[in-house]
Protein backbone atom coordinates (compact mmCIF):
# COMPACT_ATOMS: atom_id res chain seq x y z
CA UNK A 1 0.00 0.00 0.00
CA UNK A 2 2.62 2.42 1.14
CA UNK A 3 4.99 1.55 -1.67
CA UNK A 4 2.18 1.87 -4.19
CA UNK A 5 1.38 5.43 -3.16
CA UNK A 6 5.11 6.09 -3.31
CA UNK A 7 5.29 4.87 -6.91
CA UNK A 8 2.24 6.94 -7.78
CA UNK A 9 3.81 9.97 -6.14
CA UNK A 10 7.04 9.51 -8.07
CA UNK A 11 5.14 9.16 -11.36
CA UNK A 12 3.26 12.34 -10.59
CA UNK A 13 6.50 14.14 -9.86
CA UNK A 14 8.04 13.02 -13.14
CA UNK A 15 4.94 14.05 -15.08
CA UNK A 16 5.05 17.48 -13.46
CA UNK A 17 8.75 17.82 -14.21
CA UNK A 18 8.09 16.84 -17.80
CA UNK A 19 5.39 19.51 -18.09
CA UNK A 20 7.84 22.13 -16.78
CA UNK A 21 10.51 20.98 -19.22
CA UNK A 22 8.12 21.33 -22.15
CA UNK A 23 6.89 24.74 -21.00
CA UNK A 24 10.41 26.10 -20.53
CA UNK A 25 11.91 24.68 -23.69
CA UNK A 26 9.26 24.87 -26.40
CA UNK A 27 9.47 28.59 -27.30
CA UNK A 28 13.24 28.37 -27.65
CA UNK A 29 13.02 25.23 -29.77
CA UNK A 30 10.47 26.96 -31.96
CA UNK A 31 12.80 29.93 -32.40
CA UNK A 32 15.59 27.61 -33.53
CA UNK A 33 13.24 25.72 -35.81
CA UNK A 34 12.02 28.94 -37.43
CA UNK A 35 15.57 30.18 -37.93
CA UNK A 36 16.37 27.23 -40.19
CA UNK A 37 13.24 27.25 -42.36
CA UNK A 38 13.03 28.55 -45.90
CA UNK A 39 10.61 31.38 -46.75
CA UNK A 40 8.40 28.94 -48.64
CA UNK A 41 8.12 26.69 -45.66
CA UNK A 42 7.37 29.61 -43.36
CA UNK A 43 4.49 30.55 -45.64
CA UNK A 44 3.00 27.09 -45.58
CA UNK A 45 -0.23 26.54 -43.74
CA UNK A 46 0.88 23.69 -41.53
CA UNK A 47 4.18 24.54 -39.86
CA UNK A 48 6.23 21.63 -38.52
CA UNK A 49 8.70 21.37 -35.64
CA UNK A 50 11.54 19.98 -37.76
CA UNK A 51 12.33 22.08 -40.85
CA UNK A 52 11.70 19.96 -43.96
CA UNK A 53 14.59 21.56 -45.87
CA UNK A 54 16.91 23.16 -43.31
CA UNK A 55 18.71 26.19 -44.70
CA UNK A 56 21.21 28.81 -43.57
CA UNK A 57 19.74 31.45 -45.89
CA UNK A 58 18.02 33.24 -43.01
CA UNK A 59 21.33 33.91 -41.31
CA UNK A 60 22.86 35.31 -44.49
CA UNK A 61 19.80 37.44 -45.12
CA UNK A 62 19.79 38.72 -41.52
CA UNK A 63 23.34 40.01 -41.92
CA UNK A 64 22.42 41.58 -45.27
CA UNK A 65 19.34 43.37 -43.99
CA UNK A 66 20.66 44.86 -40.77
CA UNK A 67 24.14 45.87 -39.56
CA UNK A 68 24.26 43.00 -37.08
CA UNK A 69 28.03 42.78 -36.76
CA UNK A 70 28.37 46.49 -36.15
CA UNK A 71 25.52 46.42 -33.64
CA UNK A 72 27.14 43.47 -31.90
CA UNK A 73 30.36 45.44 -31.68
CA UNK A 74 28.51 48.43 -30.17
CA UNK A 75 26.87 46.10 -27.65
CA UNK A 76 30.21 44.56 -26.79
CA UNK A 77 31.93 47.92 -26.25
CA UNK A 78 29.05 49.27 -24.16
CA UNK A 79 28.67 46.14 -22.03
CA UNK A 80 32.39 45.61 -21.38
CA UNK A 81 33.04 49.26 -20.47
CA UNK A 82 29.97 49.44 -18.24
CA UNK A 83 30.85 46.21 -16.43
CA UNK A 84 34.47 47.20 -15.83
CA UNK A 85 33.66 50.72 -14.64
CA UNK A 86 30.78 49.59 -12.42
CA UNK A 87 32.94 46.98 -10.70
CA UNK A 88 35.84 49.42 -10.27
CA UNK A 89 33.52 51.87 -8.51
CA UNK A 90 31.47 49.32 -6.61
CA UNK A 91 34.25 47.19 -5.12
CA UNK A 92 35.68 49.82 -2.71
CA UNK A 93 32.13 50.86 -1.81
CA UNK A 94 31.10 47.28 -1.13
CA UNK A 95 34.16 46.77 1.02
CA UNK A 96 33.42 49.85 3.09
CA UNK A 97 29.72 49.08 3.55
CA UNK A 98 30.32 45.42 4.34
CA UNK A 99 33.05 46.02 6.91
CA UNK A 100 31.72 49.27 8.34
CA UNK A 101 29.22 49.32 11.18
CA UNK A 102 28.33 53.00 11.00
CA UNK A 103 25.06 54.55 10.00
CA UNK A 104 26.47 55.54 6.63
CA UNK A 105 27.08 51.94 5.71
CA UNK A 106 23.53 51.02 6.69
CA UNK A 107 22.15 53.98 4.75
CA UNK A 108 24.08 52.96 1.63
CA UNK A 109 22.76 49.39 1.80
CA UNK A 110 19.24 50.68 2.40
CA UNK A 111 19.52 52.93 -0.62
CA UNK A 112 20.44 49.96 -2.81
CA UNK A 113 17.14 48.31 -1.90
CA UNK A 114 15.07 51.48 -2.21
CA UNK A 115 16.54 52.41 -5.59
CA UNK A 116 15.09 49.19 -7.03
CA UNK A 117 11.57 50.57 -6.67
CA UNK A 118 12.12 53.55 -8.98
CA UNK A 119 10.91 53.07 -12.54
CA UNK A 120 13.47 53.61 -15.26
CA UNK A 121 11.73 56.74 -16.60
CA UNK A 122 12.58 58.53 -13.41
CA UNK A 123 16.23 57.68 -14.00
CA UNK A 124 16.45 58.18 -17.73
CA UNK A 125 14.82 61.62 -17.94
CA UNK A 126 17.40 63.38 -15.74
CA UNK A 127 20.26 61.43 -17.33
CA UNK A 128 18.91 62.27 -20.78
CA UNK A 129 18.94 65.98 -19.90
CA UNK A 130 22.47 65.74 -18.47
CA UNK A 131 23.74 63.87 -21.52
CA UNK A 132 22.06 66.38 -23.81
CA UNK A 133 24.02 69.19 -22.16
CA UNK A 134 27.18 67.15 -22.65
CA UNK A 135 26.23 66.48 -26.32
CA UNK A 136 26.52 62.77 -25.59
CA UNK A 137 23.01 61.62 -26.48
CA UNK A 138 23.50 59.55 -29.59
CA UNK A 139 26.74 57.97 -28.39
CA UNK A 140 27.89 54.69 -26.91
CA UNK A 141 29.82 56.69 -24.27
CA UNK A 142 26.59 58.22 -22.99
CA UNK A 143 24.99 54.80 -22.90
CA UNK A 144 27.90 53.48 -20.85
CA UNK A 145 27.36 56.23 -18.28
CA UNK A 146 23.68 55.27 -18.00
CA UNK A 147 24.55 51.59 -17.65
CA UNK A 148 27.05 52.34 -14.88
CA UNK A 149 24.42 54.31 -12.96
CA UNK A 150 21.88 51.59 -13.51
CA UNK A 151 24.04 48.61 -12.59
CA UNK A 152 25.80 50.21 -9.62
CA UNK A 153 23.16 49.22 -6.99
CA UNK A 154 23.07 45.53 -7.82
CA UNK A 155 26.83 45.34 -8.31
CA UNK A 156 27.16 46.83 -4.84
CA UNK A 157 24.60 44.36 -3.52
CA UNK A 158 26.35 41.31 -4.92
CA UNK A 159 29.84 42.45 -3.94
CA UNK A 160 28.65 43.26 -0.46
CA UNK A 161 27.70 39.61 -0.06
CA UNK A 162 31.07 38.43 -1.36
CA UNK A 163 33.00 40.74 0.98
CA UNK A 164 31.02 39.44 3.96
CA UNK A 165 31.93 35.91 2.94
CA UNK A 166 35.63 36.79 3.44
CA UNK A 167 36.17 36.34 7.20
CA UNK A 168 37.31 39.54 8.87
CA UNK A 169 39.42 37.34 11.19
CA UNK A 170 41.76 36.60 8.28
CA UNK A 171 42.44 40.32 7.84
CA UNK A 172 42.90 40.73 11.58
CA UNK A 173 45.34 37.83 11.65
CA UNK A 174 47.36 39.42 8.85
CA UNK A 175 47.40 42.70 10.76
CA UNK A 176 48.63 40.90 13.87
CA UNK A 177 51.41 39.39 11.79
CA UNK A 178 52.51 42.90 10.98
CA UNK A 179 51.04 43.36 7.51
CA UNK A 180 49.98 46.92 6.73
CA UNK A 181 46.47 47.86 5.63
CA UNK A 182 47.35 47.90 1.95
CA UNK A 183 49.37 44.71 2.18
CA UNK A 184 46.42 42.95 3.86
CA UNK A 185 44.00 44.12 1.18
CA UNK A 186 46.28 43.10 -1.67
CA UNK A 187 47.52 39.73 -0.48
CA UNK A 188 44.68 38.49 1.76
CA UNK A 189 41.37 40.07 0.75
CA UNK A 190 41.82 40.55 -2.99
CA UNK A 191 42.57 36.92 -3.89
CA UNK A 192 39.60 35.69 -1.87
CA UNK A 193 37.35 38.33 -3.39
CA UNK A 194 38.50 37.86 -6.98
CA UNK A 195 35.97 35.18 -8.02
CA UNK A 196 33.13 37.33 -6.67
CA UNK A 197 34.41 40.37 -8.54
CA UNK A 198 34.60 38.39 -11.77
CA UNK A 199 31.07 37.03 -11.28
CA UNK A 200 29.70 40.52 -10.60
CA UNK A 201 31.45 41.91 -13.68
CA UNK A 202 30.08 39.13 -15.88
CA UNK A 203 26.59 39.64 -14.50
CA UNK A 204 26.84 43.38 -15.17
CA UNK A 205 28.05 42.51 -18.67
CA UNK A 206 25.05 40.30 -19.41
CA UNK A 207 22.49 42.78 -18.11
CA UNK A 208 24.05 45.54 -20.23
CA UNK A 209 24.30 43.25 -23.27
CA UNK A 210 20.60 42.39 -22.93
CA UNK A 211 19.41 45.91 -22.06
CA UNK A 212 16.89 47.58 -24.33
CA UNK A 213 15.06 50.56 -22.82
CA UNK A 214 17.98 52.94 -22.28
CA UNK A 215 19.51 52.03 -25.63
CA UNK A 216 16.18 52.71 -27.35
CA UNK A 217 15.92 56.13 -25.76
CA UNK A 218 19.50 57.26 -26.30
CA UNK A 219 20.67 55.80 -29.61
CA UNK A 220 18.97 57.33 -32.62
CA UNK A 221 21.06 56.40 -35.65
CA UNK A 222 21.52 52.79 -36.82
CA UNK A 223 25.33 52.91 -36.79
CA UNK A 224 25.28 53.71 -33.06
CA UNK A 225 22.59 51.25 -32.00
CA UNK A 226 23.14 48.11 -29.96
CA UNK A 227 22.00 44.62 -30.85
CA UNK A 228 18.59 44.55 -29.05
CA UNK A 229 17.55 47.83 -30.71
CA UNK A 230 18.65 46.65 -34.14
CA UNK A 231 16.74 43.41 -33.63
CA UNK A 232 13.48 45.34 -33.33
CA UNK A 233 14.06 46.76 -36.83
CA UNK A 234 13.30 43.30 -38.19
CA UNK A 235 9.78 43.66 -36.84
CA UNK A 236 8.93 46.25 -39.46
CA UNK A 237 6.31 48.95 -39.32
CA UNK A 238 2.99 47.18 -38.85
CA UNK A 239 4.38 44.17 -37.07
CA UNK A 240 4.76 42.45 -40.43
CA UNK A 241 7.99 40.64 -39.87
CA UNK A 242 10.28 38.66 -42.07
CA UNK A 243 10.15 35.67 -39.74
CA UNK A 244 13.18 33.71 -40.88
CA UNK A 245 15.88 36.40 -40.60
CA UNK A 246 14.21 37.68 -37.44
CA UNK A 247 14.51 34.29 -35.78
CA UNK A 248 18.06 33.80 -37.02
CA UNK A 249 19.24 37.16 -35.68
CA UNK A 250 17.45 36.71 -32.37
CA UNK A 251 19.04 33.29 -31.95
CA UNK A 252 22.54 34.66 -32.59
CA UNK A 253 22.03 37.59 -30.20
CA UNK A 254 21.20 35.19 -27.37
CA UNK A 255 24.27 32.97 -27.66
CA UNK A 256 26.83 35.18 -25.84
CA UNK A 257 24.70 35.67 -22.75
CA UNK A 258 23.68 32.02 -22.68
CA UNK A 259 27.30 30.88 -22.70
CA UNK A 260 28.41 33.32 -20.02
CA UNK A 261 25.36 32.61 -17.92
CA UNK A 262 25.96 28.88 -18.04
CA UNK A 263 29.46 29.50 -16.69
CA UNK A 264 28.55 31.78 -13.80
CA UNK A 265 25.01 30.75 -12.88
CA UNK A 266 25.89 29.06 -9.59
CA UNK A 267 28.01 31.95 -8.44
CA UNK A 268 25.39 34.58 -9.20
CA UNK A 269 22.62 32.92 -7.23
CA UNK A 270 25.04 32.39 -4.37
CA UNK A 271 26.04 36.04 -4.40
CA UNK A 272 22.51 37.37 -4.57
CA UNK A 273 21.44 35.27 -1.64
CA UNK A 274 24.38 35.97 0.63
CA UNK A 275 23.68 39.63 -0.04
CA UNK A 276 20.01 39.09 0.79
CA UNK A 277 20.33 36.90 3.84
CA UNK A 278 23.11 38.63 5.69
CA UNK A 279 22.08 42.27 5.46
CA UNK B 1 34.47 56.13 4.41
CA UNK B 2 32.72 59.03 2.75
CA UNK B 3 34.93 59.14 -0.37
CA UNK B 4 34.08 55.54 -1.14
CA UNK B 5 30.37 56.31 -0.89
CA UNK B 6 30.61 59.45 -3.01
CA UNK B 7 29.95 57.65 -6.33
CA UNK B 8 26.60 56.35 -5.15
CA UNK B 9 25.58 59.84 -4.05
CA UNK B 10 26.60 61.38 -7.36
CA UNK B 11 25.57 58.56 -9.68
CA UNK B 12 22.52 57.06 -8.02
CA UNK B 13 20.93 59.33 -5.43
CA UNK B 14 21.60 62.48 -7.43
CA UNK B 15 19.89 61.52 -10.70
CA UNK B 16 16.84 60.13 -8.93
CA UNK B 17 16.40 63.28 -6.84
CA UNK B 18 16.79 65.34 -10.02
CA UNK B 19 14.16 63.14 -11.66
CA UNK B 20 11.73 63.67 -8.78
CA UNK B 21 12.38 67.41 -8.88
CA UNK B 22 11.55 67.48 -12.60
CA UNK B 23 8.05 66.24 -11.77
CA UNK B 24 7.38 69.69 -10.27
CA UNK B 25 8.53 71.59 -13.37
CA UNK B 26 7.22 72.16 -16.89
CA UNK B 27 10.35 70.66 -18.44
CA UNK B 28 9.87 69.85 -22.14
CA UNK B 29 12.15 68.79 -24.94
CA UNK B 30 13.22 71.31 -27.56
CA UNK B 31 11.90 74.39 -25.79
CA UNK B 32 13.65 77.71 -25.92
CA UNK B 33 12.26 79.34 -22.76
CA UNK B 34 13.65 78.35 -19.39
CA UNK B 35 12.09 75.54 -17.36
CA UNK B 36 9.91 76.83 -14.51
CA UNK B 37 8.60 75.37 -11.28
CA UNK B 38 4.92 74.65 -11.58
CA UNK B 39 4.24 73.09 -8.19
CA UNK B 40 1.68 70.31 -8.27
CA UNK B 41 0.30 71.19 -11.70
CA UNK B 42 1.56 67.98 -13.34
CA UNK B 43 -0.02 65.88 -10.62
CA UNK B 44 -3.31 67.76 -10.93
CA UNK B 45 -3.28 67.09 -14.68
CA UNK B 46 -2.48 63.45 -14.04
CA UNK B 47 -5.46 63.10 -11.73
CA UNK B 48 -7.73 63.98 -14.68
CA UNK B 49 -5.84 61.94 -17.24
CA UNK B 50 -8.16 59.00 -17.88
CA UNK B 51 -5.71 57.32 -20.26
CA UNK B 52 -3.05 57.33 -17.57
CA UNK B 53 -5.28 55.70 -14.98
CA UNK B 54 -6.40 53.13 -17.51
CA UNK B 55 -2.76 52.31 -18.16
CA UNK B 56 -2.24 52.17 -14.41
CA UNK B 57 -5.07 49.69 -14.01
CA UNK B 58 -3.55 47.53 -16.75
CA UNK B 59 -0.16 47.83 -15.08
CA UNK B 60 -1.52 46.53 -11.78
CA UNK B 61 -3.42 43.71 -13.52
CA UNK B 62 -0.25 42.79 -15.34
CA UNK B 63 1.97 42.98 -12.24
CA UNK B 64 -0.35 40.84 -10.10
CA UNK B 65 -1.21 38.54 -13.02
CA UNK B 66 2.47 37.85 -13.62
CA UNK B 67 3.81 37.82 -10.06
CA UNK B 68 1.33 35.37 -8.54
CA UNK B 69 1.52 32.54 -11.14
CA UNK B 70 5.25 33.16 -11.37
CA UNK B 71 5.59 32.46 -7.67
CA UNK B 72 3.30 29.40 -7.62
CA UNK B 73 4.89 27.80 -10.69
CA UNK B 74 8.38 28.57 -9.46
CA UNK B 75 7.59 27.10 -6.05
CA UNK B 76 6.34 23.90 -7.67
CA UNK B 77 9.43 23.62 -9.84
CA UNK B 78 11.76 24.40 -6.94
CA UNK B 79 10.13 21.68 -4.81
CA UNK B 80 10.54 19.21 -7.67
CA UNK B 81 14.15 20.16 -8.25
CA UNK B 82 14.83 19.73 -4.55
CA UNK B 83 13.86 16.04 -4.85
CA UNK B 84 16.27 13.39 -6.04
CA UNK B 85 14.77 13.07 -9.50
CA UNK B 86 16.47 12.10 -12.72
CA UNK B 87 16.56 14.77 -15.45
CA UNK B 88 16.91 17.37 -12.71
CA UNK B 89 20.08 18.68 -14.39
CA UNK B 90 18.16 19.18 -17.64
CA UNK B 91 15.49 21.26 -15.93
CA UNK B 92 18.17 23.35 -14.24
CA UNK B 93 19.93 23.91 -17.54
CA UNK B 94 16.69 24.83 -19.32
CA UNK B 95 15.71 27.18 -16.54
CA UNK B 96 18.75 29.28 -17.39
CA UNK B 97 17.53 30.06 -20.90
CA UNK B 98 14.70 32.51 -20.14
CA UNK B 99 16.83 34.21 -17.52
CA UNK B 100 19.85 34.76 -19.73
CA UNK B 101 17.94 35.82 -22.83
CA UNK B 102 17.64 39.47 -23.82
CA UNK B 103 14.06 40.58 -23.19
CA UNK B 104 13.80 41.66 -26.80
CA UNK B 105 14.59 38.13 -27.92
CA UNK B 106 12.02 36.70 -25.51
CA UNK B 107 9.44 39.01 -27.07
CA UNK B 108 10.45 38.08 -30.61
CA UNK B 109 10.41 34.38 -29.75
CA UNK B 110 6.89 34.47 -28.36
CA UNK B 111 5.69 36.50 -31.33
CA UNK B 112 6.83 33.56 -33.44
CA UNK B 113 4.88 31.22 -31.15
CA UNK B 114 1.74 33.38 -31.26
CA UNK B 115 2.01 34.05 -35.01
CA UNK B 116 -1.50 33.43 -36.40
CA UNK B 117 -0.49 31.34 -39.45
CA UNK B 118 3.06 30.16 -38.98
CA UNK B 119 3.01 29.97 -35.17
CA UNK B 120 3.20 26.71 -33.27
CA UNK B 121 0.41 27.58 -30.84
CA UNK B 122 -2.34 27.84 -33.44
CA UNK B 123 -0.96 24.86 -35.31
CA UNK B 124 -1.08 22.75 -32.14
CA UNK B 125 -4.63 23.91 -31.42
CA UNK B 126 -5.64 23.05 -35.00
CA UNK B 127 -4.11 19.60 -34.70
CA UNK B 128 -5.94 19.00 -31.43
CA UNK B 129 -9.17 20.14 -33.07
CA UNK B 130 -9.72 23.41 -31.21
CA UNK B 131 -10.81 25.38 -34.25
CA UNK B 132 -8.90 27.79 -36.44
CA UNK B 133 -6.95 29.52 -33.73
CA UNK B 134 -6.65 33.18 -32.87
CA UNK B 135 -4.66 36.25 -33.57
CA UNK B 136 -3.58 36.28 -29.95
CA UNK B 137 -1.59 39.48 -29.70
CA UNK B 138 -3.98 41.68 -31.64
CA UNK B 139 -7.25 40.37 -30.21
CA UNK B 140 -8.79 42.81 -27.73
CA UNK B 141 -9.64 40.06 -25.25
CA UNK B 142 -6.56 37.88 -25.66
CA UNK B 143 -3.73 40.42 -25.84
CA UNK B 144 -3.29 41.03 -22.11
CA UNK B 145 -3.51 37.34 -21.07
CA UNK B 146 -1.10 36.48 -23.89
CA UNK B 147 1.55 38.97 -22.75
CA UNK B 148 1.03 37.94 -19.11
CA UNK B 149 1.88 34.35 -20.04
CA UNK B 150 5.13 35.56 -21.57
CA UNK B 151 5.88 37.56 -18.44
CA UNK B 152 5.38 34.47 -16.29
CA UNK B 153 7.64 32.42 -18.55
CA UNK B 154 10.38 35.02 -18.56
CA UNK B 155 10.52 35.60 -14.80
CA UNK B 156 9.92 32.09 -13.52
CA UNK B 157 13.52 30.79 -13.64
CA UNK B 158 14.97 33.53 -11.49
CA UNK B 159 12.26 32.99 -8.88
CA UNK B 160 12.83 29.23 -9.02
CA UNK B 161 16.54 29.56 -8.43
CA UNK B 162 16.00 31.89 -5.46
CA UNK B 163 13.40 29.57 -3.92
CA UNK B 164 15.57 26.52 -4.55
CA UNK B 165 18.45 28.14 -2.69
CA UNK B 166 16.04 28.90 0.14
CA UNK B 167 14.83 25.29 0.17
CA UNK B 168 18.35 24.02 0.49
CA UNK B 169 18.63 25.94 3.74
CA UNK B 170 15.70 24.09 5.31
CA UNK B 171 16.84 21.56 7.89
CA UNK B 172 16.69 18.09 6.35
CA UNK B 173 16.72 16.32 9.74
CA UNK B 174 13.57 18.15 10.74
CA UNK B 175 11.92 16.96 7.55
CA UNK B 176 12.89 13.38 8.22
CA UNK B 177 11.77 13.57 11.84
CA UNK B 178 8.36 14.88 10.74
CA UNK B 179 8.10 12.06 8.19
CA UNK B 180 8.84 9.47 10.86
CA UNK B 181 6.15 11.05 13.05
CA UNK B 182 3.73 10.32 10.22
CA UNK B 183 3.20 13.86 8.92
CA UNK B 184 1.93 13.86 5.31
CA UNK B 185 3.56 15.82 2.51
CA UNK B 186 1.29 18.83 2.98
CA UNK B 187 1.78 18.92 6.77
CA UNK B 188 5.53 18.68 6.31
CA UNK B 189 5.43 21.54 3.81
CA UNK B 190 3.35 23.74 6.12
CA UNK B 191 5.22 22.99 9.32
CA UNK B 192 8.82 22.56 8.22
CA UNK B 193 9.48 23.84 4.70
CA UNK B 194 7.37 26.99 4.56
CA UNK B 195 8.62 28.66 7.77
CA UNK B 196 12.21 28.26 6.57
CA UNK B 197 11.39 29.38 3.04
CA UNK B 198 9.23 32.35 3.97
CA UNK B 199 11.87 35.11 4.14
CA UNK B 200 13.22 34.24 0.69
CA UNK B 201 9.69 33.86 -0.70
CA UNK B 202 8.64 37.28 0.59
CA UNK B 203 11.78 38.97 -0.69
CA UNK B 204 11.60 37.49 -4.18
CA UNK B 205 7.85 38.14 -4.51
CA UNK B 206 8.24 41.77 -3.50
CA UNK B 207 11.11 42.21 -5.97
CA UNK B 208 9.18 40.43 -8.73
CA UNK B 209 6.22 42.74 -8.19
CA UNK B 210 8.42 45.81 -8.51
CA UNK B 211 10.24 44.51 -11.57
CA UNK B 212 7.03 43.46 -13.25
CA UNK B 213 5.23 46.72 -12.58
CA UNK B 214 8.17 48.61 -14.09
CA UNK B 215 8.65 46.28 -17.03
CA UNK B 216 8.95 47.66 -20.54
CA UNK B 217 10.88 45.79 -23.22
CA UNK B 218 8.81 42.61 -23.28
CA UNK B 219 5.49 44.28 -23.96
CA UNK B 220 7.07 46.91 -26.22
CA UNK B 221 8.24 44.13 -28.53
CA UNK B 222 5.15 41.93 -28.22
CA UNK B 223 2.36 44.46 -28.76
CA UNK B 224 3.81 47.96 -28.31
CA UNK B 225 0.90 48.64 -25.98
CA UNK B 226 -1.78 47.63 -28.48
CA UNK B 227 -4.42 46.71 -29.45
CA UNK B 228 -6.16 49.94 -28.56
CA UNK B 229 -4.05 50.43 -25.44
CA UNK B 230 -5.09 47.10 -23.93
CA UNK B 231 -1.51 46.26 -22.98
CA UNK B 232 -0.16 49.76 -22.50
CA UNK B 233 1.74 49.40 -19.23
CA UNK B 234 2.56 52.57 -17.26
CA UNK B 235 6.18 52.45 -18.41
CA UNK B 236 5.12 52.39 -22.06
CA UNK B 237 2.83 55.32 -21.41
CA UNK B 238 5.54 57.30 -19.64
CA UNK B 239 8.05 56.46 -22.38
CA UNK B 240 5.75 57.85 -25.06
CA UNK B 241 4.97 60.92 -23.01
CA UNK B 242 8.67 61.66 -22.44
CA UNK B 243 10.34 60.62 -25.66
CA UNK B 244 7.64 60.87 -28.29
CA UNK B 245 5.88 64.02 -27.05
CA UNK B 246 8.81 65.44 -25.09
CA UNK B 247 6.81 66.10 -21.91
CA UNK B 248 9.62 65.45 -19.44
CA UNK B 249 7.99 67.05 -16.41
CA UNK B 250 4.71 65.23 -16.93
CA UNK B 251 6.44 61.88 -17.48
CA UNK B 252 8.54 62.38 -14.35
CA UNK B 253 5.31 63.00 -12.41
CA UNK B 254 4.03 59.65 -13.73
CA UNK B 255 7.21 58.02 -12.50
CA UNK B 256 6.66 59.51 -9.05
CA UNK B 257 3.09 58.21 -8.90
CA UNK B 258 4.38 54.77 -9.92
CA UNK B 259 6.91 54.75 -7.07
CA UNK B 260 4.22 55.85 -4.63
CA UNK B 261 1.86 53.08 -5.70
CA UNK B 262 4.59 50.46 -5.48
CA UNK B 263 5.52 51.68 -2.01
CA UNK B 264 1.92 51.46 -0.82
CA UNK B 265 1.38 48.00 -2.35
CA UNK B 266 4.57 46.65 -0.83
CA UNK B 267 3.84 48.13 2.57
CA UNK B 268 0.37 46.53 2.58
CA UNK B 269 1.79 43.23 1.37
CA UNK B 270 4.59 43.07 3.92
CA UNK B 271 2.48 44.26 6.85
CA UNK B 272 -0.17 41.69 5.96
CA UNK B 273 2.37 38.89 5.81
CA UNK B 274 4.02 39.88 9.07
CA UNK B 275 0.67 40.09 10.91
CA UNK B 276 -0.29 36.71 9.51
CA UNK B 277 2.94 35.32 10.92
CA UNK B 278 2.18 36.80 14.34
CA UNK B 279 -1.33 35.35 14.58
CA UNK B 280 -0.03 31.81 14.54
Amino acid sequence: MNSRTKVLGRTGQYLALLAYLVFLAFPFLWLISTAFKSPRELGSLHPTWIPRHPTLDNFRQAFDEQPLLHAGLNSLVAAVSAAVIAVLIATPMAYVTARGRGRLAAAATGWVVISQAFPFVLLIIPLFLVLKNLHAINSVGGLVLVYVVWSLPFALWMLNGYVRAVPAELEEAAAVDGAGRLRTLVSVTAPLLAPGIVATALFAFITAWNEFFFALVLLKTPEKQTLPVVLTHFLGAEGVADLGPLAAAAFLATLPSLVIFAIIQKRITGGMLTGAVKS
Amino acid sequence: MLPALLPILVLSVGPLLYGIALAFTDSQSGRTTATRWVGLLNFRDLAHDGLFWESFRIGLLWAVGVTVPQFLLALGLALLLNQRLRLRWLARALAIIPWAMPEVVVGIMWRLVYQPDAGILNETLRTLGFGDGHDWLTGLATALPAVILVGVWAGMPQTTVALLAGLQNTPRELHEAAAIDGAGAWRRFRAVTWPALKPVALAITALNFIWNFNSFALVYVLTNGGPGGRTRLPMLFAYEEAFRYGQFGYAAAMGCVMVAVIAVCLALFLVGRINEGRDK
